[in-house]
């Protein structure tokens, strides 16, 4: 049995994020999308901490919110002018897209229902892990441990690093 | 037995090869040429050291107590294993006929060295191209050669034997943009090949059989069963002989196992000494230069198969229908070739034709070699023709060339009375022609005696026919030698100079060759090379060669060939009109024998018309339209199906979407409606 | 009231659908970006949520969230430097205009 307070905080969460996911890809601003997609990101963020993962809540908040919106951001500036209105979408390809939208809720739902014994699990108790186990975890070698995971992502990112700076600059 | 000189006897001709193949063409024509002499002349001395050791330096380890020649193995380093018992090994191999080989190849082949500083260039002394080329070949044949006779298993042999067809093929076609060289040297190459299919199969079945590649254990000598023979080895031979003539040693088709895998192998050797029906590629293979054919088509190659036989000849005695084949084929292969001799016209063909039938003699006498008579004096005989045959054939050969480079043609009708032009050549292949023709005291009147006498022990038939033989030899021989140095006055055509002897280089092989083909019918060959090690005689001195002539069979043999060239004067030695009297006589004889009997145009008909026609043409057929055609229909419907799913690729980058996110609704809603 | 693994699942199921409906129907190519990133937020989710309920003693879906997360931002970034490129040769960037790859 929960506490009211984080049953409270819950019901913000799911409503928050459910409203502006939709918000973000309906509204015709496109520097609002990009906001709506940065209060989204905070109630993920948001869930992981209620769900114990502090360390990954602060990575979302740090990275996704911090650094991706950021990006956006800059990037919107860059190809449109304020005040820009995306044009009206007609009514054939909305349809559309909330058919295909539709189509996978109804799947992915189906899928979930079935599973009912699993989704309606309670959360078991769980010491939330401290930042010495994650970090022993992302630099060890052994079993559950990630070392080699992390070193081609720093790779990868490096690499990205170096394409975004040759795709983007001026020739 | 230190093992150095051996490895450099092998070693200095593949070097002068790499080297010479390599960087032949940054050196000067001359450099190169007298790198690949000197080479030569190093690996001559080597091989006269060795042989000299074997021979007559007592050692024990070529030698036991009784005076019997031994089997040494120098060395016998693993090449390749692959299982257990299937080991390929790579040696050198000391015995009687391998270091009597050493001695003929290596002679004959700094011979033609030599000789080709001077032939392979023309009269204003300017080099042939591809000279560098030449004497690389060249070394590439020795090399392939001399591993071929130092074998000590019948896998290495096949190897080189291989390597010496590759590089006949090389020299055959030297003149590669001619196409009468082109085609012939293709020709030799298949013609070798496909008897060295049969070879194949013969050292597979054997070896099988006997689980065994070595010379040395599947020919060691068994005790029992051979008056006066003693023991040289004890090996796997009563082994081997238990495995064939067990009663239920497998059989195929009448024949036991044994005398299949010798026989085939005999194919083998057929197609290397051009034996009948397989002899069809020696004629055409002078379209090589000459000192070529003088070593590879008339002193070494073409004996491999002489060789090999000698080599197995233990195991050949154990199936007499194996000796008898070889001696029908032979008798009837020498037979042939010297009545074609006796109508060619280019003088390399009279001469190759006579390769062929001296060949058979060779052949023949190991045919008819038992060790009953006389200790086997028809192998001993074989090895000591093949000696002297390769001594003065490589000497007609060079007197050829010497001529033809004089001429500038192979065709003796423009050669007539050449004997005051050229005194050197003249003697020399007057010498050549008489050692041939088996006249005393040359060397070929010793050998070819030796094999009348053990065709005379085996069976009076084959003596006969072999004594008429050697009778044509005699006759064709003088004939090609009237025909070209007397006969009538010679008429330098307009605008050429007159004929003369050569340079130096050329003359000098003559000489040395001539030398030899006088007194090598002295050397003591029973005491040296004999099939089991035994010699001959008690003791030795220069005439005892002369002293053990059985004189019934010499004088009858001596009389013969006299008659033979008396005839030869009569008919050529003044320009009449006997020889046409005489073709006209007997028409069919001489266009058949004109015509070496067809056989070029039996192989045409069996390969152009029943090979290609009716098995070929059809299979081609059905390549072409039913697999061909199943393949043009895949492609085809490829095609098609692309043109009609192409405007899926619309550019559109949603429209990509969509198709994925059907796709992936519709596999996920199989899976939930299969697993749930 | 207990907060049950649907409770979490279901929101970010909803947020996966708008992201479908987005990357299809919007044709700025930064707001199908945007739409991208929802859809791997709502996975995101899904795996931390599942490593939860059902494995708490383990980490694995807490790690994969977290390489997840580098690698979008990676991905983002290339992303907006494509489209910037775009935008420098087509001057806009609606995805209509790139059908250039066609067959």
């Amino acid at each position: 049995m929960e506490s009211v307070g984080s049953i409270i905080l819950y019901f913000i969460v799911a409503l928050s994020m459910i409203v502006f996911s939709v918000m973000a890809v309906t509204t015709r601003k496109i520097l609002r999308a990009a906001t709506y997609l940065l209060f989204t990101l905070f109630a993920a963020a948001v869930v992981y901490f209620m769900l114990d993962y502090e360390f990954l809540g602060a990575v979302q908040i740090a990275v996704y919110a911090g650094g991706i919106v950021v990006l956006f951001v800059f990037a919107i500036l860059l190809t449109s002018k304020p005040g820009d209105n995306t044009e009206r979408l007609t009514s054939k390809s909305r349809f559309l897209g909330g058919l295909a939208a539709v189509a996978t809720l109804a799947l992915a739902g189906y899928a979930l229902v079935s599973r009912c014994s699993m989704a309606f699990a309670s959360k078991p108790v769980m010491e939330a892990p401290d930042m010495q186990s994650v970090g022993e975890a992302l630099l060890g070698s052994g079993h559950g441990e990630y070392l080699l995971p992390f070193e081609a992502v720093s790779v990868l990112l490096l690499a990205c690093i170096i394409g975004g700076v040759v795709v983007a600059r001026k020739r | 037995m230190d093992v150095t000189i051996p490895i450099l006897i092998l070693a200095i001709p593949l070097f002068m090869f790499v080297f010479l193949g390599l960087t032949g063409m940054k050196m000067s024509h001359k450099v190169a040429g007298i790198l690949g002499t000197c080479g030569m002349g190093t690996v001559l001395v080597l091989a006269y050291y060795t042989a000299f050791q074997y021979f007559f330096s007592g050692a024990d380890i070529f030698i036991n107590g009784a005076g019997e020649r031994l089997q040494y193995l120098v060395f016998d380093q693993t090449w390749l294993q692959f299982t257990e018992n299937l080991v390929i090994k790579l040696g050198f191999l000391l015995d009687p006929i391998s270091a009597m080989m050493l001695v003929v190849i290596t002679t004959i082949s700094f011979m033609v060295h030599l000789y080709s500083m001077g032939y392979m260039r023309d009269h204003h002394g300017v080099y042939e191209h591809g000279f560098q080329r030449f004497y690389a070949f060249l070394s590439l044949f020795s090399f392939s050669m001399l591993g071929l006779v130092v074998a000590p298993n019948i896998f290495q042999m096949y190897i080189f034997w291989e390597l010496v067809g590759a590089s006949s093929y090389l020299l055959i076609g030297f003149y590669y943009t001619k196409p009468s060289a082109v085609s012939a040297s293709k020709k030799a190459f298949i013609v070798t090949r496909f008897a060295d299919l049969g070879f194949l199969i013969g050292i597979l079945t054997l070896s099988w059989y006997t689980g065994t590649f070595n010379f040395t254990e599947l020919t060691s000598i068994p005790v029992e069963g051979m008056a006066g023979v003693s023991q040289v080895n004890i090996g796997t031979a009563e082994y081997v002989r238990g495995i064939f003539a067990n009663s239920a040693a497998p059989t195929f088709m009448g024949a036991s196992v044994l005398t299949w895998a010798l026989v085939l192998i005999f194919m083998g050797g057929m197609g290397k000494s051009a034996m009948m029906p397989l002899h069809i590629w020696l004629p055409d293979a002078m379209e090589g230069p000459t000192p070529v054919s003088a070593l590879i088509h008339a002193a070494t190659m073409v004996v491999a198969g002489v060789y090999l036989v000698a080599r197995l000849f233990p195991l050949y005695l154990m199936e007499e229908a194996a000796l008898d084949i070889i001696v029908v084929v032979g008798a009837v292969t020498a037979l042939y070739a010297a009545m074609v001799a006796c109508t060619q016209l280019d003088i390399k063909r009279v001469l190759a034709f006579s390769t062929i039938s001296q060949i058979a003699f060779m052949m023949v006498s190991l045919g008819v070699a038992r060790p009953e008579f006389h200790h086997g004096l028809g192998y001993m005989a074989s090895m000591f023709h093949l000696f002297t045959h390769a001594m003065f054939k490589a000497l007609l050969f060079l007197c050829a060339g010497a001529l033809i480079h004089a001429i500038g043609s192979n065709n003796y009708t423009e050669m007539h009375g050449l004997r005051k032009h050229m005194p050197i050549t003249h003697v020399a292949f007057l010498i050549g022609c008489l050692a041939i023709a088996g006249i005393i005291p040359f060397a070929g009147f010793f050998s070819k005696d030796e094999i009348l006498t053990a065709c005379f022990g085996h069976s009076i038939f084959w003596y006969i026919w072999m004594s008429a033989v050697a009778g044509l030899t005699a006759f064709y021989m003088f004939r090609l030698y009237y025909l070209i140095f007397w006969w009538k006055e010679h008429k330098t055509p307009e605008g050429h100079h007159a004929p003369h002897d050569q340079p130096w280089t050329m003359t000098l092989p003559l000489v040395i060759l001539s030398v030899v083909s006088c007194v090598a019918g002295f050397v003591p060959f029973g005491n040296l090379v004999t099939w089991n090690g035994h010699p001959m005689f008690e003791s030795v001195d220069f005439f005892t060669n002369l002293k053990a002539l059985d004189w019934s069979v010499a004088s009858i043999s001596l009389l013969v060939a006299l008659a033979a060239i008396g005839l030869a004067t009569v008919m050529y030695r003044k320009e009449n009109a006997l020889p046409s009297k005489m073709r006209n006589a007997l028409p069919a004889l001489w266009t058949w024998c004109f015509h070496r009997f067809y056989f070029d145009e039996l192989y045409m008909f069996i390969t152009h018309r029943i090979i290609f026609g009716c098995i070929s043409r059809p299979l081609a057929w059905f390549d072409r339209h039913v697999i061909d055609g199943t393949m043009d229909a895949f492609a085809t419907i490829t095609n098609k199906a692309s043109e009609v799913i192409k405007p899926l690729q619309s550019g559109q980058i949603q429209m990509y979407v969509w198709y994925y996110l059907v796709g992936a609704l519709l596999l996920g809603g199989i899976t939930a409606l299969c697993v749930i | 009231m207990e907060i049950t693994a649907i409770y979490y699942l279901v929101p970010a199921l909803v947020m996966f659908c708008c992201g479908v409906y987005g990357f299809i129907t919007r044709k700025n190519m930064i707001a199908m970006l945007i739409s991208l990133e929802l859809m791997l937020n709502a996975v995101d989710i899904n795996f931390v949520v599942f490593n939860r309920y059902l494995y708490p003693e383990q980490m694995e879906g807490m790690f994969f969230t977290l390489f997840a997360i580098a690698i979008a931002a990676a991905e983002t970034a290339l992303a907006i430097a494509i489209i910037i490129n775009i935008f420098r040769a087509a001057k806009n960037i609606d995805v209509r205009s790139l059908n250039e790859m066609k067959f």
